[in-house]
């Protein structure tokens, strides 16, 4: 089960990744005789309100969030795991400051921050450079919660027989942190990645409100999900679900992998 | 078994006068249920400043004239009559005899010289009374008799009926102060958060022959900010009447009626200020670059598309709703792609392999900035980025939320052009001073100029200003049809569609006369009833 998921996945990424060359149709070209159109065979999966086939924009849609949403993620589970070991074994200022930190981060209303790093960035600034400012913002303030989270976990090991021992052995603080403690959080990580990507893939989604997110004429799977807003359009256009199915389909997978990694260990 | 031929007909045609005069029957009593879309700011009938306050001032408010929202044409309602004297400076009303206030008070002249003095206290900040203040001051009034009032400007001002439209007579007497109405429904008790119910004026004037107006005992105002939920509600038969429905979901409702254009309009502008990149700014003030642009939109597609056919080719200013004021020789410009190319290359323009470039090699791209979060503006940007694509220009679109747009378009000018919509609330040209004036603060593609920058804008400066000068409408209306040709010709603004008018009405709902003006559904509501029903 975990390896036929693990296939699915690689072979999901691998048609992700080839989209240019599957695609049926350029993603940003606009079909203006046919807006709203039902599944046929020029379009499989029907067409936008802008007349865009859906399955090329969810293929090149979800080749971009895929790599960008778990990057992100990836940024954000990095900053949380250094700054919960530097916490946990910087002593008691240190696990203060970064609890205050992670509080403040938690507390504060990013929205302005976030509309402020749009009045920053130049009008004319290539999709390109939107995307990437989007999802490093993503990245940079979405530690704190995992943060608190692996926090608890550190202190906890430092209670542990082994941390004691090694303490005991004349072991360094960092060789502790790094060599003993953190295997002990990778199932929590995993955890905290999981959960987190998903969350960007809709925050994405919503930064599109403020004027960040994947610029028009990008696809992205954020952006595919917006359509769903409108309830009265998917009793109409059922098909606009096919992107959040990929992405249900998607995630599932990502988990039945990461707990076959768990079970190997 | 025969039946005796002759009574067939006669029971026939019995049947369909009972059926017929049960049809127009009036039914008394009921109550109307509309939505709101956001808490009225105020119920002061003198600092209306939004449209759900808007909505309760017309329900509830007495004016002296009425602006009819089916003929546009002015109406008598609390003066019988009107003359202008001293050159088009004063207007002189004759009012209507035995009216009372809701609360019993008798209306008459000391109240008209009452409201225009509150309108037009500076300590008041009205924005209603804005409309009565010129350059060398604010409009007088005084009574000649208790049934005569004289309303004088400061200077001759061409279309002041009209503002008497938007002015809900005030009591000076009445201890309710401004809570003594005059309008078919009494204000309600302020409940936020909720609804608001008016009960029915029981000394409204209007009657039906033999008994006071309006049919109906109530309206409730049910603040319902989600048009989602205004639709469901609707369907539901909570509420019995939608305005502004959505395109998309017009087809969905049952009721739905499209009255055609209105005078909500899309347009989009290039940035003429100083603040924009020299050889952009160069591009944007020519006016073959312009029309280049506006040759290469594909108008017919952004209504067919965007509003799914609920839209008309946008022209000018006032669209063909405005029956008096748009100017009937202009049509929308069709898609011409080769005119558009022509005009390119006149101006030096050419392809290279990267696009289009102008004479100097700049790559021929620019931003256009919208509200993010409106789907039809986003969508629109989306569709003229490809159309423009066409010809070699990179058109970047970067949704804004609606602070920052508004302060890039105001005060910064850091943007390089805006697709935004306009909502004439004014019929009339004057309403749009602000707007045509060059040393205006609205003139957005080049605001607040000290001269006019250049020949066209000071033309249409002494236009408008010799058509605010000018009492006579048909003279009025040959300087304006100049203003909308020359704007026509230089496209400022590019206009791009005008929405429909779209309503939802309840079959219970009888003598419903909807119109594009606002409020497109209960401007006659002193007349409107309700049937029976489930």
């Amino acid at each position: 089960m975990p390896r036929a998921a693990l296939a699915a996945l690689a072979a999901w990424l691998l048609l992700l990744a080839a989209a240019p060359l599957v695609a049926p149709h350029p993603y940003q070209e606009q079909y203006r005789d046919a807006p709203n159109a039902p599944a046929s065979r020029r379009f499989p999966l029907g067409t936008d309100p802008l007349g865009r086939d859906r399955l090329s924009r969810m293929l090149f849609g979800a080749r971009l969030s895929l790599a960008c949403a778990p990057a992100a993620a990836a940024l954000s589970g990095f900053l949380a795991l250094l700054l919960a070991l530097a916490g946990g074994f910087g002593g008691r200022p240190a696990e203060r400051t970064v609890a205050m930190l992670a509080d403040l981060f938690l507390s504060l209303p990013w929205l302005f921050a976030l509309v402020a790093a749009r009045a920053a960035l130049p009008l004319d600034a290539p999709p390109a450079a939107a995307v990437a400012v989007t999802f490093g913002l993503l990245g940079g303030l979405g530690w704190a919660g995992p943060c608190r989270i692996l926090m608890a976990a550190v202190a906890r090991h430092r209670q542990a027989e082994f941390v004691l021992a090694a303490e005991a052995a004349g072991c360094a603080r960092w060789r502790i942190a790094a060599v003993h403690v953190t295997p002990h959080l990778w199932k929590l990580a995993a955890a905290q990645f999981l959960v987190t990507v998903p969350a960007f893939l809709l925050a994405e989604a919503n930064l599109g409100l403020l004027g960040l997110g994947v610029p028009e004429p990008l696809a992205s799977l954020g952006g595919m999900l917006r359509d769903l807003e409108d309830l009265a359009s998917i009793v109409q256009h059922p098909l606009v679900l096919a992107p959040a199915l990929l992405l249900i389909a998607l995630a599932g997978l990502f988990h039945c992998a990461v707990s076959a990694d768990e079970s190997q260990v | 078994m025969r039946f005796p031929r002759l009574p067939c007909p006669a029971l026939l045609l019995l049947i369909c006068g009972v059926h017929a005069g049960w049809l127009h029957a009036q039914q008394w009593g009921g109550e109307l249920r509309l939505c709101l879309h956001s808490e009225p700011r105020t119920l002061n009938p003198a600092l209306v400043d939004d449209d759900a306050s808007e909505t309760v001032r017309y329900l509830t408010g007495g004016v002296l004239v009425r602006v009819n929202r089916v003929t546009e044409r002015i109406e008598p309602e609390l003066a019988v009559s009107w003359k202008q004297q001293d050159a088009g400076r004063t207007l002189v009303f004759r009012l209507r005899e035995g009216v009372r206030f809701s609360d019993g008070t008798p209306f008459t002249a000391e109240d008209v010289v009452h409201t225009i003095a509150v309108l037009t206290d500076p300590n008041v900040h009205s924005p209603t009374g804005d409309a009565l203040r010129t350059e060398h001051g604010a409009a007088r009034a005084v009574a000649r008799g208790p049934f005569e009032a004289a309303v004088t400007f400061p200077d001759p001002m061409a279309g002041a009926l009209r503002l008497f439209d938007q002015i809900a007579m005030v009591s000076r007497r009445s201890p309710l102060k401004e809570r003594a109405v005059l309008g078919p429904f009494r204000l309600p008790e302020h409940r936020p958060g909720s609804d608001l119910l008016l009960e029915r004026n029981p000394y409204y004037w209007k009657s039906d022959g033999a008994r006071r107006l309006p049919y109906l005992d109530a309206v409730r105002l049910e603040i319902v900010p989600n048009r989602e939920l205004e639709a469901l509600r609707f369907r539901q038969g909570h509420i019995h009447a939608i305005t502004g429905v959505d395109p998309e979901i017009f087809g969905q409702l049952a009721g739905a009626r499209d009255l055609g254009p209105s005078l909500e309009g899309e347009q989009m502008w290039f940035n003429q200020t100083g603040s924009v990149t020299p050889y952009k700014r160069a591009w944007f003030a020519s006016r073959r670059f312009r029309n280049a642009i506006s040759f290469a939109i594909r108008r017919a597609d952004l209504c067919r598309i965007v509003y799914r056919g609920h839209a008309a080719p946008g022209i000018g200013p006032f669209p063909p709703a405005n029956l008096f004021w748009f100017n009937r020789s202009l049509h929308p410009r069709d898609f011409d792609a080769a005119a558009a190319r022509r005009l390119l290359a006149e101006d030096g323009f050419r392809s290279s392999g990267q696009g289009l470039a102008d004479r100097d090699g700049h790559p021929v791209e620019f931003s256009v900035i919208t509200n993010a979060g409106n789907r039809a503006r986003e969508r629109m940007a989306a569709m003229i980025q490809q159309d423009l694509a066409a010809l070699g220009i990179r058109v970047t679109v970067a949704p804004l939320d609606f602070a920052s747009l508004i302060d890039r378009i105001t005060r910064t000018f850091r943007y390089e052009a805006c697709l935004l919509g306009m909502n004439n609330v004014d019929l009339d040209p004057n309403g749009q001073m602000n707007v045509w004036l060059s040393s205006a603060a609205n003139h957005q593609w080049s605001p607040s100029q000290p001269a006019p920058a250049s020949p066209w804008e000071a033309e249409i400066d002494r236009l408008m200003r010799q058509q605010a000068a000018t009492p006579d409408d048909r003279r009025r209306k040959a300087l304006f049809d100049r203003v909308q040709q020359i704007v026509w010709e230089e496209e400022p603004f590019l206009y791009l569609v005008n929405r429909n008018a779209l309503v939802a009405i309840s079959p219970r709902l009888r003598n419903a006369e909807p119109a594009v003006l606002s409020p497109q559904v209960v401007w006659n509501v002193e007349r409107l009833w309700l049937a029976p029903g489930t």
